[in-house]
């Protein structure tokens, strides 16, 4: 009897916790489906009437929104390749490797942690200016390209790789190289897609170096392009939910996915032992 | 291998848009437009285009809350655009980084623009160390929106012309107005603007700054006896003393919640279109009262202007398209689309405007305006008054003590200004 | 053992990440503390003669700023009302979803994910809406309480708690996953020699689950604080720093500083203050850690 109370507060629990965190989301969806003014009268709707697609036509046609789109794409995928491939190949010098200051260096990088980015923004501005790289996509790209964070995990997973299997492989007269990308990375591949899975998310989603590096309104990524849309058009409830909704999706339908990977990084990266 | 098969339509794709099809011979000419603006002004440029074949024009649209950062961010990176809209508030620190075209040269050899058609107040707010360094595009001044039969029940048949006169008025209204069991509030002033008090503070002398303009002199006579101005509307609750009471200005317009506002030019179309229809004879709009009898007060001269950067390439096809917008024709037609006042007087005596009973008091308000101290750090001063304009409203200090602790961050904000007059540079 | 050449091929397996990491990390890093000891401004930015090094100037400028001070409370104030609730949330739905009594738990852990990977500038326009005063979907819930339509993001006494709201929403997820690894590690058996001794749910909880899960709290409370203290995007877009400054967080005054106003020598200093008490808290909660453990 207990228990079976017990259950129904848990799921019930569960169920209403679940309700809320998905209530703004589904909303978001309703909304966005809208025709204009409809959201933004009381009491608020939580269906549309009218279902349409003007918004949607809205923000590819007069609004940019393919080239944000774009943007994004670009910028986040190369983030993404070069960043795994440099993060990988540190993170199994880190783990497999014996030199001089490995461990105060690891651990000077991963106090590095506790940084705020934002410290880094105005010089790394001015560095950029120099070099030439503002308002274009190398200077998106350029911070991004390697992380302590993927350092960081690649080496704790690289860590559990027994040694007697790289050992096998330098008998066999390899050189570190061919080690590496035929012995590690192959046997790396999950915790390669579940960084990369990170990194193109995390960068998808970045704001703030974006927002201050592209200066021309065609450079924006989608992020930055949904936030101006914000300055503009605050009023038109249902044009900046379909734009939230085109910003939400990719990612989202990426996680949905390749769940596990995702989910199995953050545990992997979480417990510290 | 997989990777590089990965990237390369992606590279591909990089290259296929970064060459575009090659236009020799045409002029790009890139122009930042802000707020509603950016969007609006996009069929006169596609008039400007039709008119010169070998220009064309790349309009991006930046809403105000990041146009600051936009243009001082392009600046640093050296990508500034050709043409940009720039509130007149903003051309000292643009002048200061000598990120502008001086335009004399360009004004003078003019068919079309006469300086002195502009409203001098506006016109000066332009020049600064004796160079012309923005052609105004719209002008924006603050005069009182206010309920003519709420006023008239009061008593007063016309606006008053004295800020005394609004104070007795006020009285009357809230009185009756309590008589009738009913919250009123005569004189909206949002403690989120700092338009009413740098406003009253002009009428009082002006004189914000002392030691050309390396001081604060917010806490001197001027700006006390404006400042205790402004305070006893929110002593005697003429004004509400939060944001949070008025959610709906035309709501609480038409309900007679309040009564009186300082606004500018753009609530002449939002009041016209949001105010009940039945009630579109009830109210009116007047110049600032004064503080001594001299109608009308001063107001400010805010506004926008376009200006061309110093590092635009195309500097003479720049100049036509400045010379194009903000010709009378098409500052005319922009007013139709926008409600942006005209700043060239002739505008106002050919058109619909001279017939728009709520711009007459624009028209006479611009006659009596006067330019704010032009330094860079004005804007940043006049956010953190703000603050100040809310302790004072809601009785947290007491008027002399706000002004002293503002002085006092006003002073460490123009500290570096001190530093380069005491060094004479 | 050939060390050598295999510590050389170590150097050139990290040379590339480290260059990037060197360069455009550490070098902005020191850029930005040598930035903070000058006046680099608007008038510096036009004219090189207006430059100058000022010493300490900037950081005692700091603390004769009103704004900062503001800045300072409200960072706080988001810190330590939201840190905990966010850990409290996040280590309640573990421990919900952990629970053996629980059904489709892998849908539930999806969906409480999902505010974790949507994008924050989206997840601020919604919640914007949400707490739109007359039209917005949460006053209108709670009018049915008989709660009066509450201005969230205008009214200075509850827009901080708005944003706090928002925060513990869009994150709980990803310390909630956290927590559930934490959970896994303890083995059953200790629950198990525990129930037959007689001891009831919570008395388990107490003496099992809170004190095998220490290390894992420890580090979620850790990155939650460092995170939280870095408070900006939320300001950003949902209300400018505003009501009246009441949602003015250091990183927002930063920005401000330095983007907006071009107080760039004055904004890295205000950076580095951040730094350093992020840094101090990190430090007393390693003592504090440390200190129980003996």
């Amino acid at each position: 009897m207990k228990r079976r109370t017990m259950s129904l507060l848990l799921n019930s629990g569960l169920f209403l916790i679940g309700l809320t965190t998905l209530a703004p989301v589904l909303w978001m969806l309703s909304a966005s489906f809208m025709p204009s003014g409809e959201a933004g009268t009381f009491p608020p709707p939580l269906f549309p009437s009218a279902p349409t697609l003007e918004h949607y036509a809205a923000l590819t046609e007069r609004l940019s929104m393919m080239r944000y789109f774009l943007n994004s794409f670009i910028i986040a995928g190369s983030v993404t390749v070069v960043s795994t491939l440099l993060n990988s190949m540190a993170g199994f010098a880190f783990a497999k490797y014996q030199f001089a200051g490995r461990d105060r260096l690891f651990g000077a990088l991963l106090s590095g942690m506790v940084v705020p980015a934002q410290v880094t923004m105005l010089p790394l501005f001015l560095m950029m200016k120099e070099m030439g790289f503002v308002n274009t996509y190398v200077g998106a790209v350029i911070p991004g390209m390697a992380s302590i964070f993927g350092i960081f995990l690649i080496r704790q997973f690289v860590s559990a790789i027994p040694d007697s299997l790289i050992e096998a492989a330098r008998i066999d007269g390899g050189s570190e190289f061919r080690i590496y990308r035929t012995v590690i990375l192959p046997l790396c591949k999950p915790i390669l897609l579940t960084l990369a899975l990170f990194t193109f998310m995390g960068t998808w989603n970045d704001f703030m170096w974006p927002l201050i590096i592209m200066t021309d309104q065609s450079n924006y990524t989608l992020q930055v392009g949904l936030a101006n849309l914000m300055g503009e058009h605050v009023l038109d409830l249902e044009l900046m939910m379909a734009g939230s909704v085109v910003t939400i999706i990719p990612v989202l339908a990426l996680f949905l996915v390749f769940q596990k990977h995702y989910v199995r990084g953050i545990m992997v990266g979480g417990v510290k032992e | 291998m997989n990777r590089l098969r990965a990237i390369t339509p992606v590279l591909l794709l990089l290259a296929g848009i970064s060459c575009g099809p090659q236009q020799e011979r045409v002029t790009v000419l890139k122009f930042w437009g802000f707020g509603n603006e950016g969007e609006m002004v996009q069929p006169l440029i596609r008039e400007f285009e039709r008119m010169h074949p070998d220009i064309r024009v790349e309009v991006q649209q930046i809403p105000w809350t990041a146009a600051h950062e936009k243009l001082l961010t392009a600046y640093a990176g050296g990508s500034t655009p050709d043409v940009c809209q720039l509130g007149n508030t903003w051309i000292p620190e643009f002048t200061v980084l000598n990120a502008l075209e001086p335009l004399d040269r360009f004004a003078g050899a003019s068919a079309t623009l006469q300086l002195d058609d502009i409203f001098p107040g506006v016109l000066r707010t332009n020049i600064i160390d004796s160079a012309l360094y923005g052609v105004p595009w719209y002008v924006d001044t603050r005069v009182v929106y206010y309920r003519k039969d709420i006023l008239q029940q009061a008593g007063y048949e016309e606006f008053p012309a004295t800020w005394s006169g609004v104070l007795k008025a006020s009285e009357a209204i809230q009185r009756s107005a309590a008589a009738k069991k009913k919250v009123a509030y005569p004189f909206f002033l949002p403690t989120n603007e700092w338009v009413p008090a740098i406003a009253l503070g002009m009428q009082s002398g002006g004189n914000f700054l002392k030691n050309s303009g390396a001081n604060g002199n917010f806490s001197g006579p001027e700006f006390t006896r404006a400042f205790t101005l402004l305070s006893e509307f929110y002593a005697k609750r003429y004004s509400p003393s939060g944001m949070q009471l008025i959610t709906n200005l035309y709501n609480s317009f038409s309900d007679g919640v309040i009564v009186m506002y300082i606004t500018g030019p753009w609530n002449i179309g939002e009041f016209t279109r949001r105010i009940p229809p039945h009630q579109q004879k009830l109210w009116m709009t007047a110049p600032l009262p004064s503080m001594d009898s001299l109608t009308p007060g001063i107001s400010l001269p805010l506004g926008t202007s376009l200006v061309m950067f110093r590092e635009s390439r195309h500097k003479e096809a720049a100049w036509k398209l400045i010379e194009y917008l903000s010709s009378v024709e098409t500052s005319v037609r922009f007013y139709g689309m926008t409600g942006n006042l005209p700043p060239r007087r002739s505008a106002w005596r050919d058109s619909a405007l001279a017939s728009n009973v709520y711009a007459a008091a624009f028209y006479r308000q611009l006659q009596r305006v006067d330019p704010l101290p032009q330094i860079p750090e004005w804007e940043q001063i006049v956010i953190r008054l703000q603050t100040y304009v809310e302790y004072v409203a809601t009785g947290t200090l007491a008027v002399p003590e706000a002004l002293r602790r503002f002085d006092g961050e006003v002073d460490v904000i123009l500290e570096k200004r001190r530093w380069m007059v005491e060094n004479a540079r | 053992m050939n060390a050598a050449p295999r510590a050389a091929a170590a150097w050139i397996f990290l040379s590339p990440a480290l260059a990037v990491i060197g360069i455009f990390f550490v070098l902005p890093v020191l850029a930005a503390f040598a930035l903070s000891f000058t006046d680099f401004d608007i008038y510096a930015l036009g004219n090189w003669d207006y430059f100058r090094f000022v010493g300490f100037q900037n950081y005692v400028r700091i603390f004769e700023t009103p704004l900062f001070w503001t800045a300072l409370r409200n960072t706080f104030y988001f810190v330590l009302a939201g840190g905990p609730l966010s850990v409290a949330v996040s280590l309640g739905t573990a421990l919900m979803l952990h629970s053996k009594l629980a059904r489709f738990r892998t849908f539930y852990r999806t969906v409480f994910f999902l505010p974790v990977v949507s994008s924050l500038i989206a997840v601020a326009i919604i919640w914007r809406y949400l707490y739109h005063p007359a039209h917005g979907l949460l006053n209108y819930a709670l009018s049915f309480a008989g709660i009066g339509p509450v201005d969230w993001l205008g009214d200075t006494a509850v827009a901080m708690p708005a944003i706090i709201v928002m925060a513990v929403w869009k994150n709980f997820g990803y310390n909630m996953l956290i927590f559930l690894a934490g959970l896994q590690n303890i083995p059953d058996d200790l629950y198990e020699a525990a129930h037959l001794d007689g001891a009831s749910g919570w008395q388990q909880f107490r003496s099992i689950t809170l004190p095998m899960l220490k290390p894992t709290t420890v580090f979620v409370v850790m990155i939650t604080v460092i995170g939280y203290f870095q408070l900006f995007a939320e300001p950003y877009v949902m209300t400018q720093g505003g009501p009246l400054n009441s949602t003015t967080s250091i990183v927002y005054l930063m920005y401000e500083q330095g983007f907006r106003w071009w107080s760039m020598g004055f904004a890295a200093a205000i950076a580095f203050v951040l730094f350093a008490i992020i840094l101090a808290f990190t430090l007393v909660q390693m003592l504090l850690q440390r200190s129980v453990k003996r």
